[in-house]
């Protein structure tokens, strides 16, 4: 009993000077007496619960599944992007929290309380030299694989079949010169046309889908329409964003690994309706793909129907979760 | 004679309208700071409030649709508001009119009629950017104007208005840097030699040079927009021969620069602060001085990262890719020599310096989010994301809006010869600071689950992402952020009109982290240094 009052009794002296009290004893007094500061103190502590709580709560919503991190990726360009991004958290999380230790120790062992009297040091040229040279060191060890993933992901391996995509004010056009000239216009389904029983997503979801064979390696040609303005075709899970600028033909690729369909959004603010041009990418097997092109070049929207009744793939775009 | 007292005004007309002098003149652009500040930052308050959830709320035409085009004047009018009309006009024009000639113990600008001007040209240059937001539907091409978008996509007279309004503002920064460039390098009080120059007037020498030098690119790449809008030429258009993508270029240069003339001020007044409160001399003078000049060098090199998925050459990009990062290591060194100040010290911890010691912590977190960006292959996935607008309002709205609110704490004292209540400085700051993160930080989170910047209504239907949740914790952010500014309103009325009275050196300057400032009375009579200072 007398140990456990004892710890209690610790616990609230930590507490307590936790707090930015100058005067502890004269708290209350200072409240009835309406010293402004008494009031602002508390409202620090409160500040302070607010920014824990606040912490406690996204830790606890990320638990609970809430995403915090990239989108699973479905291509090696995208993997490699995740892996680089998972060697930066660290090392940027490092960086930050490091720098919040030395503040945190700063404020506390040289406020003028513990430290009344400052010392004089104007400089230091060993440990100047120090914090130019580890930062380099850092950033060379950030730059070499930072390297190996541009040039591997924008070097377009030898292309098995090529997409072209034209950007419009607000929709895409999709052109498939290797399957005989498919080509078809893509648009957003309105909002009170979603039927989620589709699995249809709003402000995701397009009338045509983007059909693409799954361990295929594609070249993508990006452009957007004469007299038009920039757009930019992006699928965050493939690790690809290309502007669509008129005039010009950038090119990017991918290879699709698993089936499933993807989204992505216009990434270039193009106009009213930047944000209602969406890009769904149902990546099928190749024979599936090839049965596809083949009644595609009969009538793109009958072929459009027949797949999104017979060969609708699952939704594998779930969070890291999963 | 009254004439010949130190201390003698002019009538009010002459005083404030005619003005050239530094004091008044940073006075003016301080109080437009504000009020710009509060106009820009109620646009971010309507955003927030739109984006609080799915689906659009009150951004819808008559119909009842989704009001795009009014959105994305919105975000415009934010943008170019808080860039040309806060954070510039705030830093530079007010304490930099302000403090420069007080620290060199100069008696004032070396062109004064000049300084008037360059402020007298940003009040009709604000004019004409509000006037876009609402004549001819607005201007929504975003702060950066692209073309073809901001030529055959506004054919209304809008986007001409904002681009005479970035005229008129890169002219007023043109000759005000000018200005600076001559009064530092000539006025200065015998004995000050440029390396013990305050580090607030090398941030202001620095960004001086980066305007000069960035600016009437600006003025270039918009007059060609112009004439591409009204002339019939084809600057910017592929059938004509010209190029889109030229004016991006053309536009980073300056944008690029622009960045760092936005912060580099602020690394000048936290520098102060620090050190004043820490009771300690700034530590590595030399290195923070010329930690400024090359981060000013190498933001010249850099711009292209902002163009990563234009489709530039892998080269190109590998380039960009290496610059950029090189930019971290002045940076880093700024920071550690701020902590390596405060290590040892005496440290008081009023508002200016929680102010500073929170600009400290999240400019780096801004850093590093910077660094990440500059990987060309990692950018490809977050270019035009949240993790981008993210990162650049932990480094301005919480970097350098951070220093403008520290500067105010720090100087207001001196300025109005009235000194804030501390209690009402330490709520702003801790209401600030918490309001500030909980906007920005999970805006990584929506970037890197792939949100799209620039949209008004997000897909709630992803199982990939938690747009809903983390969009309405930054808009709760945003608000508690939006409150602690008016509450800053209040702090600022109350101290022009019932702070206690300030003596000249209120905050009790130790001779280590003293500047010339604080040995004339606050506020300083209306002609300072009649005798010309020495400086040992």
């Amino acid at each position: 009993m007398r140990q456990g009052l004892e710890i209690q009794t610790r616990w609230t002296y930590v507490f307590v000077t936790l707090l930015p009290l100058r005067n502890r004893k004269g708290l209350f007094r200072d409240m009835v007496t309406f010293k402004p500061y008494a009031y602002f103190r508390l409202l620090v502590v409160f500040a302070v619960c607010l920014a824990v709580s606040v912490l406690f709560g996204a830790g606890v919503s990320w638990a609970q599944g809430m995403k915090i991190g990239l989108q699973p990726p479905a291509t090696d360009s995208a993997e490699r992007i995740y892996d680089f991004h998972n060697m930066l958290l660290y090392i940027i999380s490092g960086i930050v929290a490091f720098v919040l230790l030395l503040l945190l120790f700063v404020v506390v062992r040289f406020n003028a309380k513990a430290n009344p009297v400052p010392s004089k040091t104007t400089h230091n040229v060993l440990l100047e030299i120090v914090w130019t040279i580890i930062p380099v060191v850092i950033l060379i060890i950030i730059a070499v694989p930072s390297f190996k993933l541009l040039f591997k992901n924008e070097t377009i391996p030898k292309p098995e079949m090529t997409l072209k995509v034209t950007g419009h004010q607000w929709y895409w056009d999709y052109e498939y010169p290797d399957q005989g000239d498919i080509a078809f216009s893509s648009y957003m389904i309105p909002s009170d046309k979603i039927d989620h029983s589709k699995g249809q997503k709003r402000l995701l979801s397009t009338d045509n889908k983007v059909v693409l064979p799954v361990g295929v390696t594609v070249q993508v040609l990006v452009t957007a329409s004469v007299n038009d303005v920039i757009h930019s075709w992006a699928v965050p899970a493939f690790g690809i964003k290309t502007d669509a600028v008129p005039g010009r033909m950038n090119h990017t690729w991918f290879r699709i690994e698993r089936p499933g369909v993807f989204y992505g959004q216009c990434s270039e603010l193009c106009g009213k309706d930047h944000s209602f041009m969406p890009i769904e990418v149902w990546a099928v097997e190749k024979p599936v793909f090839d049965e596809w092109a083949a009644r595609s070049k009969e009538d793109a929207d009958k072929a459009q129907e027949w797949l999104q009744a017979e060969h609708s793939p699952a939704d594998t775009s779930k969070g890291s979760s999963e | 004679m009254g004439d010949h007292e130190h201390d003698h005004k002019p009538g009010f007309f002459v005083r404030w309208f005619m003005s050239t002098n530094h004091k008044d003149i940073g006075t003016l652009y301080i109080i437009f700071a504000i009020i710009a500040g509060l106009i820009g930052g109620s646009f971010s308050m309507i955003m927030r409030l739109e984006l609080q959830q799915p689906g659009v709320q009150y951004l819808v035409d008559a119909a009842g649709n989704p009001d795009g085009h009014l959105w994305n004047t919105i975000i415009t009018a934010h943008g170019l508001i808080m860039v040309f009309f806060v954070v510039m006009p705030g830093l530079i024009g007010g304490f930099g009119n302000w403090f420069v000639p007080l620290m060199i113990g100069a008696p004032d600008m070396a062109f004064p009629r000049l300084n008037n001007i360059s402020f007298w040209l940003i009040v009709p240059s604000f004019l004409l950017l509000l006037g876009s937001a609402v004549i001819g539907g607005g201007a929504g091409t975003g702060w950066t104007v692209y073309p073809p978008l901001s030529t055959s996509g506004h054919p209304n007279m809008a986007v001409d208005m904002a681009i005479f309004s970035l005229h008129l503002a890169g002219a007023s920064s043109i000759l005000g840097a000018a200005n600076f460039i001559t009064t530092i390098f000539n006025m200065r009080a015998p004995g000050m030699t440029l390396h013990k120059m305050p580090l607030f007037v090398w941030s202001m020498l620095v960004t001086s040079f980066l305007l000069v030098l960035a600016v009437p690119v600006l003025g270039g790449a918009i007059t060609m927009l112009l004439t591409d809008r009204n002339f019939g030429t084809k600057f910017f258009v592929p059938e004509g021969g010209g190029d889109p993508l030229l004016y991006q270029h053309l536009f980073w240069f300056f944008g690029h620069p622009e960045v760092y003339i936005m912060i580099l001020p602020a690394f000048g007044i936290i520098s102060h602060i620090v050190s004043t409160f820490s009771k300690k001399p700034i530590f590595g003078y030399l290195g923070m001085a010329y930690a400024m000049v090359s981060i000013g060098f190498v933001g010249f090199v850099v711009w292209a990262h902002h163009m990563y998925t234009t489709g530039l050459s892998v080269d190109t990009e590998a380039y960009f890719t290496a610059a950029t990062l090189i930019i971290a290591v002045p940076t880093g060194i700024k920071i550690f020599s701020w902590i390596a100040t405060m290590w040892g010290g005496s440290i008081e911890f009023k508002t200016p310096m929680l102010f500073a010691i929170g600009f400290i912590f999240l400019f780096t977190v801004g850093g590093v989010t910077g660094v990440v960006l500059a990987n060309s292959g990692m950018d490809t996935e977050l270019h035009d994301t949240y993790y981008v607008v993210a990162h650049f309002h932990y480094v301005l709205s919480l970097g350098a809006v951070f220093a403008l609110f520290a500067g105010f704490y720090y100087w207001i004292g001196k300025m109005s010869g009235r000194q804030y209540p501390e209690w009402m400085g330490q709520i702003h700051f801790w209401t600030t600071f918490v309001g500030v993160n909980l906007a920005f930080f999970p805006q990584h989170f929506l970037g890197l689950n792939g949100m799209p910047r620039r949209i008004i209504d997000y897909s709630t239907d992803a199982q990939y992402a938690s747009w809903a949740e983390w969009n309405a914790i930054s808009s709760y952010g945003a608000y508690l952020a939006g409150l602690s500014t008016l509450w800053f309103v209040v702090v600022v009325v109350y101290t022009l009109f019932a702070g206690k009275k300030a003596s000249a050196n209120y905050w009790d300057v130790q001779p280590q982290s003293f500047t010339l400032e604080w040995s004339v009375s606050s506020p300083p009579p209306f002609h300072q240094f009649d005798i010309q200072p020495m400086v040992r």
